[in-house]
């Protein structure tokens, strides 16, 4: 069913595209930085776990990024499958917040990019089982497990190595300082989520911090970490991720990521 | 590749039960003292490799590990139940990525057959040298671990994959393979065994790098090693103390 | 086994298949401690929907009976026929037994 462009309920569904498509980019681009460990973990064990976590992410982001193509078909009457959205955007046309772009310094920035963005994860979905859209409702139903697995796995490498050895600690501490910055993204309102919040589809970010708060203050507790005493990261014009502004790596990662696909227009996989 | 971690992982555990320990058998695989199967030190160029190395890589360790899924040794038999249902699903999906590539565009076709001519040869090297020259088999035929010989199960290799290769519409790059009516068998080309002497002694496409990234990571991991092995120790620690209090 | 502070100690695991199913024996792992081996066991051992539960064991904490004592173990029980029911005769006719 096509609207006529303007009215209240395209709106919406402007906006459904654009949330489905910020959501979808999170976990795609968290899910690639993921893979890349695969086989460099500290333990077989590791490889296997975090692999298994990277594909979790990468199913959300197919259901996500499908989603986001259909609904703006709706509206365009052009379809981008979930292929031509992960191969064929540039590095401004991903709204991903830049938390998930981090690159793996070591493995406690992977430890805690993973705490930071799973703990969030975890609220949104637990938000969106409630939506009033039940494609959301049925992707958050299936994913909110999935995170729950993630964040208590992030949470207990947090504990190991912020109550393990002093190098250990001192990495943690380092890596919390280098990706604290980033976090306030996560929880910035906009046009978007405004009308997401306002249809009652999803929540309004904001409301997700109390209780990722409290987990983020309890898992640092318990790895006897401390919250870095640093601001966040300035924006660009006041842009950031979700407006296509990002980190200089993550180019490098569209770069690998892409390669194939545009290296062969129009062909199928 | 997060399966072929796990089979790592599968088959350190099974030395285990013969008493061996992981972490002596990495340190003897990073100083080149441990063996690892030649074929990977050949280099993954292509996407179209992934699906050459699914499905003649993985299709000849299925040949290969099948028959050790009723070996003596329960521990290595059970771990290969596991692995060899694992490697099935790798082959079929190395040859549907092929199948996709051979029926796509001109590029992509080239692309797969490029793959093909690359992995063929040591795919069949992976097998080990003739029955003449293999220094192990006799020995593990008569403990029944090897119950076919690396020719046998060599040739039960290349009569599997020529008719798969047709149904690929890919070309083997072998000038001599050709049915042999009165064998029953295909006949093939000599394998370059000077090469495989080569790779073995470690001057292979990729042995240095392979070697290399593997020191490499498991020397960046040593510090969550510890890292994780300190806290076990204080975590225990507190839990005899809080007990003892209690 | 040495002990070495980079290495983790060896968990042996255990998977129900299904409810109604007792734990069989898949396999090992390592891990630093009882909530990371379960962790592991979890993505190592359950990934192809293997099963519904998990046990993990440290292996140092088996006890095992010996090889070497599978004699004595065992084949006493060999003679003892009368403990299975096959040993005992029923007449013709007599059913539920």
């Amino acid at each position: 069913m096509r609207d006529e462009t303007g009215s209240p309920a395209a709106a919406v569904d402007t906006a459904v595209a654009a949330y489905a498509l910020r959501l979808g980019d999170d976990a795609l681009i968290a899910s690639h930085r993921l893979a890349e460990l695969v086989a460099r973990a500290p333990q077989l064990e590791e490889d296997v776990a975090l692999s298994n976590i990277s594909l979790d992410l990468l199913g959300q982001a197919r259901s996500l990024l499908s989603y986001a193509g259909r609904t703006e078909e709706q509206l365009t009457g052009v379809l981008r499958t979930e292929d031509d959205l992960a191969y064929l955007r540039d590095e401004a046309q991903f709204v991903n917040c830049r938390l998930v772009e981090l690159p793996n310094t070591d493995f406690a920035y992977t430890v805690v990019r993973q705490m930071l963005f799973s703990g969030y994860a975890f609220e949104l979905y637990s938000a969106l089982t409630r939506s009033a859209d039940e494609t959301f409702a049925g992707i958050a139903g299936k994913a909110v497990k999935e995170v729950s697995y993630h964040r208590d796995h992030a949470a207990q490498w947090a504990v190991r190595l912020g109550d393990g050895t002093g190098e250990s600690s001192g990495r943690m501490a380092s890596a919390l300082e280098a990706a604290w910055p980033y976090v306030d993204e996560l929880f910035a309102g906009d046009d978007v989520t405004r009308i997401i919040a306002g249809a009652g589809i999803g929540p309004d970010p904001a409301d997700l911090r109390p209780a990722w708060d409290a987990f983020v203050d309890g898992a640092l507790a318990e790895a006897e970490l401390r919250r870095p005493q640093v601001p966040a990261v300035t924006g660009l014009a006041g842009m950031g991720g979700r407006d296509g502004v990002h980190t200089e790596a993550f180019g490098y990662l569209l770069a690998e990521m892409q390669h194939l696909h545009r290296s062969h227009p129009g062909a199928a996989w | 590749m997060q399966d072929e971690a796990g089979h790592g992982l599968y088959l350190y555990s099974a030395a285990e039960t013969l008493g061996a320990d992981r972490a002596e058998l990495l340190d003897l695989l990073h100083q080149g003292r441990q063996r690892y199967s030649s074929i990977f030190n050949y280099p993954t160029l292509n996407w179209a490799d992934v699906g050459a190395i699914g499905w003649l890589v993985d299709g000849a360790a299925i040949t290969n590990q099948v028959p050790l899924c009723r070996c003596s040794y329960g521990p290595y038999a059970r771990a290969m139940v596991r692995i060899c249902k694992e490697e099935s699903f790798h082959q079929r999906q190395g040859f549907e990525i092929l199948h996709v590539l051979a029926h796509g565009t001109s590029a992509q076709r080239a692309m797969a057959q490029n793959a093909v001519d690359r992995w063929y040869w040591p795919s069949l090297m992976m097998f080990g040298p003739p029955d003449a020259e293999s220094a192990h088999s006799e020995q593990s035929m008569a403990y029944k671990i090897k119950r076919f010989s690396n020719d046998d199960l060599r040739q039960r290799f290349v009569d599997m994959i020529v008719p798969q290769a047709d149904a690929l519409g890919l070309t083997l790059p072998d000038p001599d393979l050709r049915w042999n009516a009165e064998r029953g068998h295909y006949d093939f080309g000599p394998i370059d065994w000077a090469e495989f002497k080569q790779v073995l002694k470690g001057n292979g496409p990729c042995n240095r790098q392979r070697l290399a990234h593997r020191r490499a990571a498991h020397a960046e991991g040593a510090w969550v090693r510890e890292a994780a092995r300190a806290h076990a120790a204080k975590r225990a620690a507190r839990e005899e103390r809080e007990g003892s209090a209690a | 086994m040495s002990e070495r502070m980079d290495d983790w100690p060896l968990w042996e695991v255990f998977v129900r298949a299904r409810r109604g199913l007792s734990h069989v024996h898949v396999g090992s792992l390592h891990a630093a401690d009882a909530e990371h081996a379960l962790r592991n066991a979890r993505d190592l051992y359950t990934r192809r929907q293997e099963g519904v539960s998990v046990w993990v064991v440290p292996a140092a904490r088996i006890t095992a009976s010996a090889p070497e004592e599978k004699g004595a173990f065992f084949d006493p029980a060999d003679d003892k026929v009368y403990r299975h029911p096959t040993f005992y005769t029923v007449p013709e006719g007599v059913e539920h037994l």
